[in-house]
């Protein structure tokens, strides 16, 4: 099949940079949500490339960075003080608490292991029925079905050693959050194509309506990303404020309602957390009531004083496109990828991690 | 970590008692396991794409043409999209 080969072709790139530079006659602010989106957008030089009138600014859609540090230090808790066997995914297992990561955690003698999916955190469970599993579960819409669907495996097992950390949270309400931070100046968004895959479209057309705003889904690779820019940069020019989906091959309107099913069997709606922006009303997920014997904050009630953020980290402001990482004055000196302060240098989806690994200070678009 | 991938599916096996769907899953050269509890309708053959092990969505070909056409409609995609020279190696995915 070609078409996946496609996607990395230079020669359209720079078709659609050339398009670009043609149809922008004003300065235009753009915010893509998504991490992973900001680390193709670095990654591959494309901030270089755009017309110096369009400024990308990164959003807050990193799960690793904005879940809060005391949710760190309850899992670190967790894995040294309880005995459980705590698992995540590799960048949540990096990211600094207060004292430690889980990292160091696991370095210290602690059980703390690295999975690539939760169903993984599940079989472990399975195969030590006398010990505690506990699944530190971070993530978007995109992420949930299966954090989800290993809480509907452990019931179907019958396990009675199995819980999630859940540190969920939700695209909608954190766009409407940086819609609405004074500082911020966002004139439209590239909405994160994979969330839309779990979540559809229906979100997003109030928001769109609501404020007037453009915005495009859309994927992950260059030339995806360009053209959701170009959709973008037609509507900003033309005065016009739409919902447009770049990413049909993968986003179908509706979304994927088995996944949304599954979604609804465990998780509810809550008022959550976000590290460095505040508490966002009903932008998160928490295990059902009904269900907390899955939920790992209600099985051990734990209490964890909270403890303050590292005063000169401005990772807030990264992740609501109001400074960028090189405007920081840690970046690159304090912090870094192997001495990170924040979490926006840990995960691979970290505006500082990307600017860091692929950018430096050159790029001030 | 919202990174997904897309990967073609090589064969179909039932796990867990007989209750869950899942497939082996070819990636460029590697394949992984993942559940296809979200994708029912997925068949071997089929390109998912597959994000923590669990597939959430079949990738369409037609639509993904879409994007290729939507330069030569605005009328600034000459041959390119046509030319062979697009049929790169599929490394990266
Ligand atoms: S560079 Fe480091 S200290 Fe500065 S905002 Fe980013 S993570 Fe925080």
């Amino acid at each position: 099949m070609k078409f996946l080969t496609e996607f990395r072709a230079p020669e359209v790139v720079e078709q659609y940079v050339n398009e670009l530079h043609k149809i922008v006659t004003k300065p235009w602010t753009i915010m893509e949500v998504c991490g992973g989106q900001t680390h193709s957008l670095v990654k591959n030089g494309i901030l270089h490339i755009l017309p110096k009138e369009i400024r990308m600014v990164h959003g807050p859609g990193c799960p690793v960075c904005v879940t809060p540090l005391n949710l760190i230090d309850k899992a670190v808790y967790l894995a040294e003080e309880k005995g459980v066997i705590l698992c995540s995914y590799g960048d949540m297992i990096r990211v600094p608490g207060s004292k430690r990561s889980l990292l160091e955690s696991k370095a210290n003698g602690a059980d703390v292991r690295i999975l690539y999916s939760p169903l993984e955190a599940v079989k472990i469970a399975q195969e030590n029925p006398d010990r505690q599993v506990v699944f530190f579960a971070v993530g978007f819409e995109t992420t949930a079905p299966a954090n989800a669907l290993s809480v509907v495996h452990a019931k179907r097992l019958g396990l009675k050693n199995y819980s999630i950390l859940a540190s969920h949270v939700l695209v909608p309400p954190a766009m409407e959050a940086v819609i609405n931070d004074e500082e911020a100046e966002i004139q439209a968004f590239l909405a994160a194509g994979h969330v839309c895959t779990i979540m559809g479209l229906g979100q997003y057309e109030p928001i769109v309506q609501k404020y007037n705003i453009p915005m495009v889904v859309t994927g992950f690779e260059p030339v995806d990303l360009l053209q959701g820019i170009l959709m973008t940069v037609k509507q900003l020019e033309r005065g016009e404020a739409n919902l447009e989906n770049q990413y049909s091959r993968v986003v179908k309107p509706e979304g994927n309602p088995e996944a949304r099913k599954v979604i609804d069997q465990v998780f509810e709606v809550t008022d959550r957390e976000w590290r460095g922006i505040g508490t966002i009303p009903m932008s998160g997920w928490e295990v059902k009531a009904e269900l907390s014997e899955f939920d790992a904050n209600k099985k051990f009630a734990v209490n964890i004083p909270k403890a303050p953020e590292c005063a000169d980290c401005i990772a807030g402001l990264v992740l609501k496109g109001i400074k960028k990482p090189y405007e920081c004055s840690q970046f690159g000196k304090g912090c870094t990828p192997m001495t990170p302060l924040g979490a926006p240098m840990v995960s691979t989806e970290g505006a500082c991690a990307a600017y860091y690994h692929f950018a430096g200070e050159e790029i001030s678009a | 970590m919202c990174l997904a991938i897309p990967g073609k599916i090589k064969s179909i096996e039932y796990q867990y008692d007989g209750l869950v769907r899942m497939a082996k899953i070819i990636f460029g050269g590697i394949t992984k396991e993942a559940s296809l509890e979200m994708v029912p309708q997925a068949k071997e053959g089929d390109y998912v794409l597959v994000h923590v092990g669990v597939a959430i969505s079949i990738v369409d070909e037609e639509e993904a043409q879409k994007t290729f056409q939507y330069l030569a409609e605005i009328g600034e995609l000459d041959d390119l999209v046509a030319s062979s020279q697009l049929d790169m190696p599929n490394s990266n995915l």
